[in-house]
């Protein structure tokens, strides 16, 4: 059959839709799919919230068309469907001296969805965006498909693409370049960080290619702001491959994640890193996508769900980040997936998240508590001159969002002009009004 | 494995998703892989990404079927290629019981699909299979044809007629070195199961794929994947058939 009729959800689990899936295995099976006109194109479903939501109305599933197309050694430039894995690229290429330029925090993430969100990773700060690496795509529209490009005449069309949440086209494939890298290893470097403040000034002062901030968001007071720096180089050399993966099997119950049990596990995974620190070698996966080796591990938040709260903040917002903090740490509702990093000015499109600055991402399980306190950072951020994240978002307000996002105009005409039927409308866009509302 | 080098592996119905997953488990062994089907565009892509894969070598070539015409041009690249000659055939076609019911002449399209056409090809790979002294073929039967089922009993029935045929080859081929692996698999994720209702403990393709490896590097006769299907078909197939023939399973 062509069309599935199913429930289906973002990572979060706590936003769903119902409709119809069409999951073509190969370009004849889209176009099949395509023939009623244009549908919004969605993948592995790692964001977050409603990115890849469409409720009452189709989506195709372009994760079987996944074929990496053309390689040159020379330049690093690799060609490949829309459908392909960061993670496989990794893994193929890895041993070649060759690594995807920018990797999120999940393998599972595809080619498309990582150029729809402009997704960055641990080397932001010196990389730049995802689509940044990008040299040119192939995007089916009404019309038919064409070719877009950073430079030239579709320019702007490019920067309405990147990071913009599928809106302009599916992406059928793209070409980006590649990063040469040591091997298929990593030399990371771990240390404790006592505090906030101390974690700002290793953040700043860092001058590793890849680097990241796991941060105990339950502690308070003199604690607040402790956690762990990573640090990482690639390498090459010999560690033990462990290619068997650990899956969730079922919804986890609701004291899984309760505040004392992630207190005490926030505290043993600080006193995990020795106080003097260590270096520890490991596959480049196990660092990049550390959350990979247990499938399904959004099941730990049980049926109703998780949110992520993910901001950015210029560096002068740096305080209001802090004030965040706190009033997470006060709260008692964070999980232990709590990250802090900084970022560069990097981005590539008018929705890009990126700014230069601090990124704060924090897990909350989907109640009500912690749906009012996110609204309550959300206000903050937008205080602070800071923006949410669309690959996380599930909850804010779209009055919010174009105060965020000062480019959302520009971006309108844009994508007014390249779907103007509107046929690639999600339900994130809706939410948020991203393409009506002025 | 490093004798993989040496090896070419022909793949009938290479567009399908169990077989698409197979061609990247042996590129990355660095095989060589003759990806035979309809769709050339979609081959020709597949080829590249298994070069890119690690594939010593990858080749779109046209397959189909129910023309006989184009089964020898595929015997004869594979014969120009040095080393061990192995296949898997991922070929078969399973249109809706209704719509057979509806037209009876669709019969003969899913028999030449799942049973003659491929079995007419490895009667013509056999001799150089035999000739190399040894080399592995990879059959695809199905659960559907260990029991003729109200649901699908014409796929069933040429599942079961390539499975017997496959039983034979073994036979032959283990006098000569060479291997024969029947493979049934219950439900899998692909564009053939897609929709359908009823659909229970579906494996990846992935997973199917990774099954298939590991009963040609260990020689098994005949394999369930995933394996618990064996169990499942071991109480089908002693249901009595007095009692079978009223049951809509």
């Amino acid at each position: 059959m062509l069309w599935k009729s199913a429930e289906y959800s973002g990572w979060g689990r706590a936003l769903t839709a119902t409709g119809e899936i069409a999951r073509p295995e190969r370009m004849a099976g889209l176009e099949a799919a395509l023939a009623g006109g244009l549908v919004p194109a969605i993948g592995m479903r790692r964001s977050y919230g409603d990115a890849a939501l469409n409720s009452g109305g189709r989506v195709v599933d372009m994760s079987r068309l996944d074929r990496m197309l053309a390689f040159d050694p020379a330049t690093g430039i690799l060609e490949a469907e829309a459908g392909v894995r960061i993670g496989d690229i990794a893994a193929a290429f890895a041993p070649r001296g060759f690594l995807p330029p920018v990797m999120p925090g999940t393998g599972f993430a595809t080619i498309g969805g990582c150029i729809a969100q402009d997704v960055h990773g641990k080397n932001h700060h010196s990389a730049g965006s995802f689509a940044q690496h990008v040299l040119s795509l192939r995007l089916r529209q009404a019309g038919g498909t064409i070719e877009v490009t950073p430079g030239g005449r579709t320019a702007e069309l490019f920067r309405a693409t990147a990071g913009g949440l599928g809106q302009t086209g599916i992406i059928l494939s793209a070409r980006l370049r590649l990063m040469p890298a040591r091997g298929d290893i990593m030399m990371v470097t771990e240390r404790r960080v006592a505090g906030w403040d101390q974690f700002l000034a290793l953040l700043d002062a860092s001058t590793a290619t890849y680097s990241v901030g796991w941060i105990d968001a339950t502690a308070r007071g003199g604690g607040l702001g402790r956690g762990i720096l990573e640090e990482g180089e690639t390498g090459t050399g010999l560690v033990p491959r462990r290619d068997r993966f650990r899956k969730v099997p079922f919804n986890a119950p609701q004291f899984a994640l309760s505040a004392p049990v992630v207190r005490a596990f926030n505290t043993a995974y600080y006193r995990r890193v020795p106080e003097s620190g260590r270096t520890v070698v490991k596959p480049i996966s196990d660092f990049f996508f550390p959350l990979d080796r247990i499938h399904d591990w959004n099941r730990l938040y049980g049926r109703r769900g998780f949110h992520q709260f993910q901001c950015v903040v210029p560096v002068a917002g740096a305080p209001a980040l802090r004030a965040m903090l706190e009033t997470i740490a006060a709260s008692g509702l964070a999980s232990p997936l709590a990250v802090l990093k900084r970022m560069g000015p990097g981005r590539a499109g008018h929705l890009s998240f990126p700014m230069e600055g601090y990124t704060l991402a924090v897990d909350f399980p989907n109640r009500a508590e912690a749906r009012e306190l996110i609204k309550r950072l959300e206000d903050m951020t937008l205080a602070a001159q800071g923006r949410l994240y669309f690959a996380k978002d599930s909850l804010a307000r779209g009055a919010d969002i174009r105060a965020m996002y000062p480019e959302v105009p520009a971006w309108q005409k844009a994508v007014a002009k390249a779907d103007p039927e509107g046929r690639l409308a999600t339900d994130m866009v809706r939410r948020l009004g991203l393409r009506t509302a002025r | 494995m490093n004798t993989a080098a040496n090896e070419t592996w022909i793949i009938l119905g290479a567009s399908s998703a169990m077989a698409r997953a197979f061609a990247r488990r042996v590129a990355a062994d660095g095989a060589a892989v003759l990806l035979c089907g309809r769709d050339a565009g979609d081959l020709a892509a597949q080829a590249a990404d298994c070069r890119l894969r690690g594939a010593s070598e990858a080749e779109a070539l046209a397959f189909e079927a129910r023309d006989p015409s184009t089964f020898a041009p595929v015997i004869d690249r594979a014969a120009g290629r040095e080393g061990r000659i192995n296949a898997a055939v991922f070929v078969g076609s399973m249109p809706p019981q209704a719509a057979i019911d509806a037209d009876p002449a669709l019969l003969d399209g899913v028999v030449a699909d799942s049973h003659t056409g491929p079995a007419r090809f490895l009667h013509m790979l056999a001799p150089l299979i035999e000739a190399r002294g040894g080399g592995t073929i990879v059959g695809l039967g199905s659960v559907a044809g260990d029991r003729g089922r109200l649901g699908n009993y014409v796929y069933g029935s040429a599942k079961a007629g390539f499975a017997t045929y496959l039983s034979g080859l073994r036979n032959r081929l283990g006098r000569a070195g060479g291997h024969v692996v029947t493979v049934k698999p219950g439900f899998v994720d692909t564009a053939m199961t897609w929709g359908l209702p009823g659909m229970f403990l579906v494996a990846s393709p992935e997973t199917v794929a990774d099954d298939i490896l590991r009963a040609v590097r260990r020689r098994r006769n005949v394999i369930y994947t995933p394996f618990f299907w064996r169990y499942i078909m071991l109480v089908i197939r002693h249901i009595p058939e007095t009692v079978f023939k009223r049951m809509r399973i």
